[in-house]
């Protein structure tokens, strides 16, 4: 062991002077080489500077060919990769010279770039591209931000103009959807990518750039903008709702991409601006329109009354009229709801934007429209009562009738049908204020009111004239003595059967006083000739010229005061009522205006007698009737010098003959 | 303030006829005729005793017809002139005529009221205003202002002025004029305007009013269809010159501005049967009363057309600054045109209302029953204007 570890010790100490004389060979080795090897880097050093001298000096032809054969790319990176070594070397002669060779190249290569920018006849990814170069050959940032937006507002007028001469002046232009088709894809595309090419190539200019794209787009978008309106403005006249929501969401929809692009343009704010002020006309536009139905349903009515009537039938049919008047008028209101109801469809873009969720829905279409057409209708109806031809003529009394019992309809039932069809449809969900139910319905009834005074006012004075005439016209103090009911009082009483006829057909009975009944007829006609015996029997005596006064004033203690034109309410009995006593008191005034001779009178008295005989029925309170021909034929004999009536009997005997 | 109550005095026979005596200025009188066809017609004076509230009447017996119409002279106290008629051969005629009242009646007699029908006294004829062409005399109105020598007539369709002659015992005809047109024409009533020096007087006729240049006797405007049924009855605003007011069958009242003759300015309809009469205030415009067969009597506050929309203006020199504050408050507060009162003492038609000529804040209404209701402006009101 002992020995092996000498053996050992001695063998590494061997080792290391072999190892010693490795390494000192080694060295003289390397010390040898060395100068070679210095030798030879110093020749790959030449080598590559000369590769480098040699691209430098092929520079300019390589450029050239690059040049002519179209490699932009290519050329712009030789000469991005000799810039700096020109630049630095620049006093040597030699490199002076290739720069400046460099030099015109580039800037040959510089406008043929641009040129074929500003040629504009390739598409936008080129156009980038040309820009990238540009940039990179170190051109102006500024101005080819300016040139890059001028050549692309180049072409985005082109599609302006294409857009406009869509418009044109000949107005079978393409429809509205194909329009906003063409915008969409043509103009708003384009800025689009322009846009995006904008931004990805001058990211570096900061918000001064974005600033200048945001001013482009702005007004590039809102010359579109005018486009589109104006074409849209063409629409408003048209029906189709459903072609101008889609193109209306097609619109709008477009302009979302190039919205969040340039939100500082604000063109998608502006787009839901157009939309909106075009949902507003749309409302205004079926406004109009139900107004419009609404008048049109009105000469309808009027050509149906006015028409001729058919040989044995009893006017034309009143309650059919008013039926087709109600619905026709319905079927337009629920029309355009369901035509405005297209703008707040879910699948719609602008569907949930506030002003759809809100204030359309309750300032727009329930205000606006529905309560706006219901306001309108029942000013139409009452112009008709304010028309300065009183006269009646303008306005046939059926068609206000007619109206008076539709608005009284509305009140009933209608209109809180329509509000809740409306709340239904469109889930108003905002806070303004909206018209209640009950206002609406007090308007209604304010107007049927007023329309049916009006009628009776308009009956009331046709009746009065012919009275009045019949009056006047007549010598009553060289009258013969009474055959006949005059013909006048038959006429008047048909007329109020046909009155009778035509409001019944509208409205119901009413109430009258119980103590009428058909067996009261003949217990009245004694009852009140006996009374008007009693009345003016004292003005035989001459000596008491009081007793007329005292007993015309002690009844009048007990009867009520009449109003004649006195507000009526919503029913046939209370209507006849009205036409009567108006009617009636007129006869009274103008009796009271003339002089009768003794037959004179006595035809009076069968005139009221006859009239006795047929009015009660109409009237809700018979006394009336009795009290107001009372009074006339009271005032006849007054305006008598020579009174002598004629006996009851014959006076009934007349009338029943006649 | 509690209003007086009204003072009703009866007729015995239907009346339509009255006016105040308008040449009076001191004592409030009222002339009114009655209507009767078997018995002697009267003109019953009525003098109003303010402070006790009590009418004294005088009757005189106007034997020539029951009247229609009455007015009275501007000028002179005595002289009256009717519209009458007569019937002879069952033909009624309707004349105008003037008359002179016996002296001691002018000024009114305060004997007791019930000796007076026994001692009814007559009138003196003056003058028949000749109708020999015309047969229907409607009216006659005195020229306001005047010396109680001109007077129109208003005959069918005919607009007479007569001068009246020899202390009012001869009435020339001046001048006339008459409507052309279809139909039967008629003129139902007319009024002379205080203004323009008094050379204009407006007719109503059917739905039309209609103003003449007395000087000419031509027509200077016409506003047709001024309402929708007959015109009954007209009135000039005594303080402003274009303005004046017209009622009739439709019920309504009407103003107009005769320079714009296509709108009236303003339209009551507060009456429910034709209104008869309507009357200015003479001195407080804005005062006007109306009178219809619905037994009403209104007296409405037009005070937006009248001459002093702003209220009473006052002088500033005789007013403290501490009044002078108080009708600066005042003149803020908004006026507006209301019906003032609604007269209900009538239970016939009323046919003629007036302003007394002597108090301004008293008036007469007289239904065809006989009945004469004297009434005055409620009393807040009337200090409300006076301050």
């Amino acid at each position: 062991m002992k020995n092996d570890f000498r053996k050992m010790e001695d063998e590494m100490d061997r080792l290391a002077t072999n190892m010693a004389v490795i390494t000192d060979f080694s060295a003289r080795i390397s010390a040898t080489l060395q100068d070679r090897h210095e030798r030879i880097t110093k020749l790959a050093g030449v080598h590559a500077l000369l590769r480098k001298l040699q691209f430098l000096f092929e520079l300019p032809s390589r450029l050239t060919k690059c040049v002519e054969l179209g490699a932009y790319g290519q050329a712009v990176r030789y000469q991005g990769r000799a810039q700096a070594v020109l630049q630095q070397y620049q006093h040597l002669p030699s490199f002076r010279a290739i720069q400046d060779d460099c030099q015109v190249i580039t800037a040959r290569l510089a406008q043929q770039l641009r040129q074929r920018f500003r040629e504009g006849g390739s598409g936008a990814p080129e156009q980038a591209e040309c820009v990238e170069l540009l940039l990179a050959l170190g051109e102006p940032a500024e101005e080819l931000c300016e040139e890059f937006l001028a050549h692309a507002r180049g072409r985005l007028e082109e599609e302006l103009r294409s857009l406009e001469a869509e418009l044109g002046p000949s107005p079978p232009a393409p429809d509205v959807l194909e329009f906003t088709d063409h915008g969409g894809s043509g103009f708003v595309g384009g800025l689009c990518q322009v846009a995006a090419a904008y931004q990805e190539l001058f990211a570096a200019q900061g918000p001064a750039g974005a600033e200048r794209l945001a001013a482009f787009a702005r007004e590039l978008g809102s010359r579109y903008f005018a486009l589109v309106e104006r074409r849209l403005a063409q629409e408003q006249g048209g029906g189709d709702n459903s072609l101008l929501v889609r193109a209306l969401d097609r619109f709008h929809r477009r302009l979302r991409a190039p919205g969040a692009l340039l939100a500082a343009a604000g063109l998608a704010e502006a787009a839901t601006e157009i939309v909106e002020r075009v949902a507003r006309e749309r409302l205004g536009h079926h406004l109009q329109g139900l107004r419009a139905a609404f008048l049109g349903c009105l000469t309808d009515v009027r050509q149906a009354l006015a028409a001729p009537r058919v040989a044995g039938k009893e006017g034309p049919g009143l309650a059919e009229l008013l039926a087709n008047v109600a619905s026709s008028i319905l079927s337009h209101i629920k029309a355009s709801l369901a035509a405005v109801h297209l703008f707040t469809a879910k699948e719609v873009s602008f569907s949930n934007k506030p002003y759809f969720r809100g204030e359309f829905c309750s300032q727009g279409v329930r205000e606006g429209l529905i309560v706006g057409f219901i306001r309108s209708m029942c000013q139409t109806a009452q112009s008709f009562c304010d028309s300065p031809g009183e006269k009646g003529g303008a306005t046939p009394p059926a068609l206000l009738l007619l109206l008076s019992r539709l608005c009284l309809d509305y009140e009933t039932a209608t209109i809180s049908y329509i509000l809740t069809l409306t709340d239904e449809q469109f889930l108003v969900q905002d806070q303004f204020p909206v018209t209640p139910v009950s206002t609406l319905c007090a308007e209604a009834r304010e107007t049927a009111r007023r329309l049916l005074t009006h009628y009776v006012k308009v009956q009331g004075l046709v009746i009065s004239q012919m009275l009045r005439k019949s009056v006047e016209t007549r010598d009553w103090l060289s009258t013969l003595e009474p055959r006949n009911v005059r013909a006048v009082m038959k006429r008047v009483v048909e007329d109020t059967t046909a009155i009778d006829v035509q409001v019944g057909l509208l409205y119901e009975e009413g109430v009258r006083k119980a103590q009428s009944s058909d067996s009261s007829k003949r217990t009245f006609s004694v009852y009140s000739s006996s009374r008007q015996q009693g009345r003016y029997a004292p003005s035989y005596t001459p000596s008491a010229p009081m007793d007329t006064n005292l007993l015309s004033n002690i009844q009048k203690l007990f009867s009520e005061r009449i109003d004649v034109f006195s507000p009526v309410e919503f029913n046939k009995v209370s209507v006849l009522t009205g036409i009567i006593k108006i009617s009636l008191k007129t006869l009274l005034e103008c009796v009271r205006l003339r002089t009768f001779g003794r037959f004179g009178l006595q035809q009076v008295q069968v005139d009221c007698h006859f009239l006795q005989l047929y009015l009660w029925r109409f009237v809700a309170d018979e006394e009336l009737v009795h009290l107001l021909l009372d009074e006339v034929v009271a005032s006849a004999a007054l305006r008598c010098p020579d009174p002598v009536p004629m006996e009851p009997s014959v006076v009934e005997v007349i009338c029943e003959r006649g | 303030m509690e209003d007086d109550a009204p003072v009703i005095y009866g007729l015995e026979f239907q009346a339509r006829a009255l006016t105040p005596q308008t040449a009076e200025t001191d004592a409030i009188r009222f002339l009114v005729g009655t209507q009767s066809l078997k018995y002697d017609n009267q003109i019953h004076i009525i003098d109003f005793d303010d402070e006790n509230n009590i009418i004294n009447k005088n009757v005189l017996l106007h034997q020539a017809g029951e009247i229609w119409h009455i007015s009275a002279s501007p000028a002179d106290r005595g002289v009256l002139a009717t519209c009458y008629n007569r019937t002879s051969d069952s033909k009624v005629l309707t004349c105008a005529a003037v008359w002179r009242m016996p002296k001691e009646l002018e000024s009114g007699s305060h004997e007791s009221p019930d000796d007076s029908s026994s001692t009814a006294q007559t009138l003196e004829l003056l003058c028949h205003l000749d109708n020999t062409a015309h047969s229907n005399m409607a009216c006659v109105v005195w020229e306001p202002m005047g010396d109680g020598k001109k007077i129109i007539s208003l005959a069918d369709n005919h607009i007479l002025l007569w001068d009246l002659q020899e202390s009012s015992s001869q009435a020339v005809l001046a001048s006339s004029a008459s409507l052309g047109g279809k139909g039967q024409l008629k003129f139902t009533s007319g009024r002379w305007s205080p203004h323009h020096n008094c050379t204009q007087v407006a007719t109503a006729n059917d739905t039309t009013l209609r103003g003449w240049d007395t000087r000419t006797m031509s027509q200077i405007y016409c506003i047709e269809n001024a309402h929708g049924q007959l015109v009954r009855d007209l009135d000039f605003n005594p303080n402003k010159q274009y303005y004046l007011a017209s009622c009739g069958d439709d019920c309504k009242v009407k103003f107009w501005d005769t320079r714009n003759v296509t709108e009236p300015v303003k339209t009551l309809e507060e009456h429910s049967h034709w209104v008869w009469n309507v009357r200015y205030n003479h001195s407080h415009d804005q005062l006007v009363l109306t009178g219809s067969s619905d037994s009403r009597v209104i007296l409405s506050n037009m005070v937006s057309i009248s001459s002093e929309p702003f209220g009473h203006l006052v002088d500033d020199d005789d007013i403290s600054d501490q009044e002078d504050h108080r009708s600066e408050e005042k003149s803020k507060e908004p006026l507006q045109d209301n019906v003032i009162a609604t007269y209900e003492e009538h239970e016939d038609s009323v046919y003629a209302v007036d302003w007394s000529s002597a108090d301004p804040w008293l008036f007469a209404s007289l239904s065809y029953d006989g009945r004469l209701v004297i009434n005055r402006v409620p009393r807040a009101l009337k200090y409300h204007i006076l301050l």
